[in-house]
């Protein structure tokens, strides 16, 4: 049902935990969809020098979480406000249907923390 | 990488005495059991031996089983059959709130068409109060349903005192029996049962076949037509090796029916124990005291995490288990088991079943309990409501416009 990607970033997940002084934190989701993630920033010079990511949630959860960490990495924040969620399933080679609703919100999380970061700065 | 099934309430293998006495009905004992010829001839004798094997387990006549193509036909059969057939006397059902979907789903479809549905509640231990069931009956009541025992936490349900109180009041009793079966004792006149209902691969027979009993004497509305089969109460071309191979599988379970609780009742509470003992914040579902859940069946929730997840992490350590978690069942709620349980919702989620056989062995159990608690600790590393301080967020509207469509 999971693409080979998926399974790689479920089993080994990129990034994993907490960034003590984060300057942008963001959480979406809720525990009646069974999907929670949250993302921690470290932001220089408006790039992302380091992404982390706490997931509770199934295997796409988890997946598309590592994922987006590694997608954000390096890039200004402009250029990771156009990350979406669909390109997040999409550098997985694709999401079963059933997991683009609750389980793909990695983007959203990524989004809420630039949103965070912003506010923080402004 | 070693292969551990633990997951036997969905499905389990054919067993080997079962497959070999299958087989012949496959090639030199191909015929159809209606036919007159030597090659019907041939099978019908095969078709009624195998009713005999049926009855003898849950101890009711042959004539009073009818073959068919599943538990869901089964549970379809005697509810909408029911419902036709007595739909002079009455309107009204009553059924639980934890029944599998062939039932819950049948009486929502006859919801839709003017019968009146009584859902049961069940206690926090997912236990019955008879004194609802018994309150809820009125002189519209044309069946009980109430199933022998529950697939996803094991509890056994009061089915000989359900069937002294639907005796009194004169109302006829369905139970979908098919996780009880071949586990505990099943006994159609000891509990005043009027429709049973069994599956056969959940007790080593193939898949494609099951049975219902139907007590000598109840009207039944036929759910398939076209054909004499079964004293014109199934159409449809007997699945004789199906059947041949049902009648074999439930000998066996009447044979072993003791040898076999004992024998999965120790792993299933070695397995109980010893996750209770390795793994803190968890939460078991089902009803605390084991003699009253099927010797198989453990229902185990661990706290922050998700189901889904987990059983992927089994999978990946060739574990075989299922969840209750909305990512497994399909539809954006958690099991609507733990719901009915009043199970919170983020431990429905992570609700995980362990479903025993006698193919399961210690060892098998040891190497559970030795991969099970290091995966739930670093799935708990990972999420972010493990050693939380702020409210959890609960609800979400997306999710409730989804389900309004």
């Amino acid at each position: 049902m999971y693409t080979d990607k998926v399974m790689d970033h479920f089993s080994n997940p990129r990034n994993v935990g907490e960034i003590e002084n984060a300057n942008g934190v963001g959480e979406v989701g809720n525990a009646s969809c069974g999907d929670i993630m949250k993302i921690y920033l470290k932001v220089e010079d408006n790039v992302i020098q380091d992404v982390k990511f706490k997931t509770f949630g199934c295997g796409a959860a988890i997946a598309t979480s590592s994922m987006v960490t590694e997608m954000a990495i390096g890039k200004t924040i402009d250029e990771a406000l156009v990350l979406t969620n669909q390109t997040v399933a999409e550098a997985l080679d694709g999401l079963p249907p059933a997991k683009m609703h609750c389980s793909n919100l990695a983007a959203d999380a990524l989004h809420e923390a630039i949103k965070n970061y912003k506010e923080q700065n402004a | 990488m070693k292969k551990i099934y633990l997951d036997n309430n969905a499905t389990m293998p054919v067993k080997p005495e079962v497959l070999e006495a299958l087989l012949p009905f496959y090639r030199e004992q191909f015929g159809n059991p209606s036919s007159l010829h030597w090659a019907g001839r041939m099978v019908s004798g095969a078709v009624e031996k195998a009713r005999e094997q049926v009855a003898a387990l849950i101890n009711c006549s042959p004539a009073e089983i009818v073959f068919l193509s599943c538990g869901s036909e089964g549970d379809n059969f005697a509810i909408k059959g029911t419902a036709d057939a007595l739909k002079d006397k009455g309107n009204h059902i009553i059924t639980t709130s934890v029944e599998h979907p062939a039932v819950l789903e049948t009486c929502e479809f006859l919801e839709k068409n003017g019968y009146d549905v009584t859902y049961l509640k069940v206690d926090k231990d997912g236990m019955l109060n008879l004194a609802d069931l018994e309150a809820a009956i009125t002189d519209k009541t044309i069946l009980i349903s109430v199933m022998w025992a529950n697939n996803e936490t094991g509890n056994i349900y009061p089915i000989e005192e359900i069937g002294q109180i639907a005796k009194k009041h004169q109302v006829r009793f369905h139970t979908d029996a098919v996780q009880a079966v071949g586990k505990i004792p099943v006994d159609v006149q000891k509990a005043n049962v009027d429709l049973a209902v069994i599956s056969g691969h959940k007790i080593g027979a193939p898949k494609g076949v099951g049975a219902i009993y139907i007590r000598r004497g109840t009207r039944l509305t036929r759910l398939m037509h076209g054909g004499h089969q079964e004293r014109n109460r199934r159409a449809g071309t007997h699945n004789v090796a199906g059947i041949v191979g049902m009648g074999v599988a439930c000998e066996l379970a009447r044979q072993n029916l003791e040898k076999n609780y004992t024998y999965v009742r120790k792993l299933r509470d070695k397995l109980e124990s010893g996750i209770k003992e390795l793994v803190p914040e968890i939460k078991l579902n089902g009803h605390p005291n084991p003699d009253l859940r099927l010797p198989n069946t453990l229902n185990i929730s661990f706290a922050h995490i998700e189901g889904e997840a987990l059983l992927l992490h089994f999978d990946l350590k060739g574990i075989a288990a299922s969840s209750g978690s909305a990512c497994t069942s399909g539809s954006l709620e958690p099991s609507h088991v733990m719901g009915a349980m009043c199970v919170e919702v983020i431990l429905a989620h992570s609700s995980t079943r362990f479903s025993l056989g006698t193919d399961n062995t210690e060892e098998d159990i040891d190497f559970v309990l030795q991969e099970l608690p290091p995966i739930v600790q670093r799935l708990r590393e990972m999420s972010p409501l493990y050693n939380r301080d702020e409210p959890t967020p609960l609800s979400c509207d997306e999710c409730r416009i989804i389900r309004r469509i």
